[in-house]
């Protein structure tokens, strides 16, 4: 129902490890004349310089849902600070969601999917990440966190490429590739970039998901040897077996959901005309019908997993044992 | 299962108010309703209706007596309205959103702000308490000067004119509403998961009430405290509290079914009789004994988001998500 998600409030989620250049976007973002107005959670009260009475302070309270998934954590502060920012949803365009640089994206990201209230008014549009040139891939080795950033990210910000050189940068993106294939990835500098790049993406909206680009899964058949978190991609020409391929998949994220960090996928079902998608944060999966596979198209189906030591010839066994 | 009868109606006898914002709480000041509108206006509806601006920004929770509605607000502010709409605000902290208000007896009340709960009594010094977790959810006791604090992993019961440390009941997870029986021994929360937790107080033992499809964000006790009843399922759902030992090891009863939730429900001051509002904006009135059932209002307008019973029990306020009001008196 394309309609109904059209009125629903994106929200925008920021990460990026200290000092990389969060902030910076953050003020770019509300202080350009884009002539909408958003809501912003930060963390830390003071660094915003715009002046904005719908700045709200986080707790950062991540807690277990009691539901049976072991790696299900949300932040029950967001869905508090939502529902009160819903209240005077006439008065924003969308929410921003700064997350401090130590944060795991992931719990964020699943309270839109765990609460119901929350997911009814709003949509997360995408995890915008903004990574230091310089630093990150020495971050990449030493800090976990932002390993999980970029895996994470829908857009990544590769910011302050100013100090670096193109060798280093193409060997930092490379790092990036590996572990995220799927993200967008905008050179900057001091954070600049055009806001329509970073906001309303959509990129976690099921009508979205055109392709899983080949061209960018390359990297994942990278192996580099300090890279624990990386993506496997696999595909197949042949159809699929829904009644062998939904208990796989529910079976792979429950028992591998806390290392599986993100999943897309578009399938093409035995004696189905339609392309089937989905979309996975750990262990919590979305997926529907999308629209009917074009004649012009090739009926493949691909999937892919951005995670940690996950065992990619059983995923690839598993994938392909759904062969129809 | 087939729709047994159309139910007998008092459709004509709603007065419908437009109010224009979305309905966040409903109260009666004596003969008045007062709409609380997210907004931040409350709407006094009586012979006549007047509108009055409580907070600047959105109102986060609502509580009152008979004489006064409290909300806490985005600006900071506790406000209380009189049925003359004066407002005052009876506390002030810029920067912080008050997340929970709560209304206790000789005009004392309690609020939240993040971590940290506060008391105000009318007389003596004010007190605060802070939490391991925001306050998800705050309840004077019917009687005497206690408070039930919900936060993540239980409830602090809290004298705030006492030097002990406050009790605490555990249970793992979110707890966001808290409410006492009106024989004050249960405190049951809503939480985060699509449940309600309890506590017997005597001896401290749990009451698990699960199996809705959605977050419980209404209940309310019948007369008597003979049920508590809840939103968050297709039909009303009653857990039977009238035993010494509350729910543990009973069925709830089941209400007014239909095919879509409900979204607010309030019992009835003197008889044994809910209301029950629904997402798609229908109210009904229902008997608890034999589950009769009379339509008060239409479809339209919103979920139903809140529900007021006059205190004489002869008026029904109802507010909706949509901005729709409803007055309906017998």
């Amino acid at each position: 129902m394309p309609d109904v998600a059209s009125t629903k409030i994106p929200v925008t989620v920021l990460t990026g490890y200290l000092g990389a250049g969060k902030t910076t976007l953050l003020n770019r973002i509300l202080s350009e004349p884009h002539g909408k107005k958003y809501a912003v959670v930060v963390n830390e009260f003071g660094e915003i310089g715009i002046d904005n009475d719908l700045v709200v302070g986080a707790d950062e309270e991540v807690f277990e849902m009691n539901n049976g998934c072991i790696c299900c954590t949300v932040r029950g502060d967001l869905i508090r600070i939502i529902d009160g920012l819903l209240r005077r949803k006439n008065d924003f365009d969308g929410i921003i969601i700064e997350t401090t640089g130590l944060a795991d994206p992931a719990p964020v990201a699943q309270t839109f999917f765990v609460d119901e209230t929350v997911g009814a008014k709003t949509s997360l549009d995408a995890v915008v990440t903004v990574a230091d040139a310089k630093w990150l891939k020495d971050r990449l080795k030493d800090a976990p966190e932002a390993k999980s950033q970029i895996a994470f990210a829908d857009v990544i910000l590769l910011n302050k490429t100013d100090l670096v050189t193109e060798t280093e940068l193409k060997d930092v993106e490379m790092r990036i590739r590996a572990i995220n294939p799927f993200a967008r990835i905008h050179r900057t500098q001091r954070s600049e970039i055009a806001i329509d790049k970073v906001l309303g993406q959509g990129a976690f909206d099921l009508d979205r998901i055109q392709a899983i680009d080949p061209d960018f899964l390359e990297g994942g058949h990278r192996h580099f040897h300090d890279e624990d978190m990386r993506s496997y991609s696999f595909s197949s020409d042949k159809p699929l077996d829904p009644d062998t391929f939904f208990p796989w998949i529910q079976n792979l994220t429950q028992t591998e959901g806390p290392n599986i960090l993100r999943s897309k996928g578009i399938l093409a079902f035995k004696d189905d005309p339609e392309r089937f998608v989905f979309q996975g944060v750990h262990m919590i999966l979305d997926g529907d019908h999308q629209r009917p596979w074009r004649a012009d198209e090739p009926k493949l189906s691909r999937i892919v997993f951005i995670g940690r030591q996950l065992d990619a010839a059983a995923l690839e066994k598993g994938f392909l044992g759904c062969v129809a | 299962m087939a729709d047994t009868s159309t139910p007998s109606s008092l459709t004509s006898k709603l007065r419908p108010v437009d109010l224009g914002g979305a309905v966040v709480g409903l109260r009666f000041l004596g003969p008045l309703a007062a709409f609380v509108l997210g907004e931040g206006e409350v709407v006094l509806v009586g012979e006549e209706e007047s509108r009055v601006r409580a907070h600047n920004g959105a109102v986060l929770s609502v509580a009152g007596d008979d004489k006064r509605i409290l909300t806490g607000g985005d600006d900071g502010r506790v406000v209380a309205t009189v049925a003359d709409g004066t407002t005052q605000a009876l506390f002030e902290q810029k920067g912080r959103w008050i997340d929970q208000v709560a209304a206790g007896p000789d005009g004392a009340i309690a609020f939240s702000a993040g971590k940290t709960a506060h008391f105000q009594p009318i007389k003596g010094d004010a007190k605060s308490l802070d939490l391991p977790s925001t306050v998800g959810g705050l309840a004077f006791a019917p009687k005497g000067t206690r408070l039930a604090v919900a936060h993540y992993g239980g409830v602090s019961l809290w004298f705030p004119n006492a030097v002990a440390k406050p009790e605490r009941l555990e249970w793992k997870g979110s707890h966001r509403g808290v409410m006492w029986s009106p024989d004050m021994r249960f405190v049951v929360t809503t939480m985060q998961e699509a449940a309600l937790h309890g506590w017997r107080l005597s001896d401290g033992g749990h009451m698990r009430m699960t199996g809705y499809p959605s977050r419980v964000t209404s209940m309310a006790f019948t007369t008597g405290g003979k049920f508590l009843a809840t939103s968050g399922s297709s039909e009303a759902i009653l857990w039977p509290f009238a035993s010494k030992e509350g729910p543990m090891g009973k069925q709830p009863s089941m209400l007014a079914p239909r095919d879509v939730r409900v979204s607010a429900v309030a019992a009835h001051p003197r008889d044994e009789v809910i209301a029950c509002g629904y997402e798609d904006g229908l109210v009904l009135m229902v008997r608890i004994s034999d589950g009769a059932e009379i339509l008060m209002r239409a479809p339209g307008g919103g979920a139903v988001s809140a529900l007021a019973w006059r205190g004489d029990g002869g008026a029904l306020a109802i507010g909706t998500e949509g901005g729709a009001g409803g007055l309906v008196a017998f």
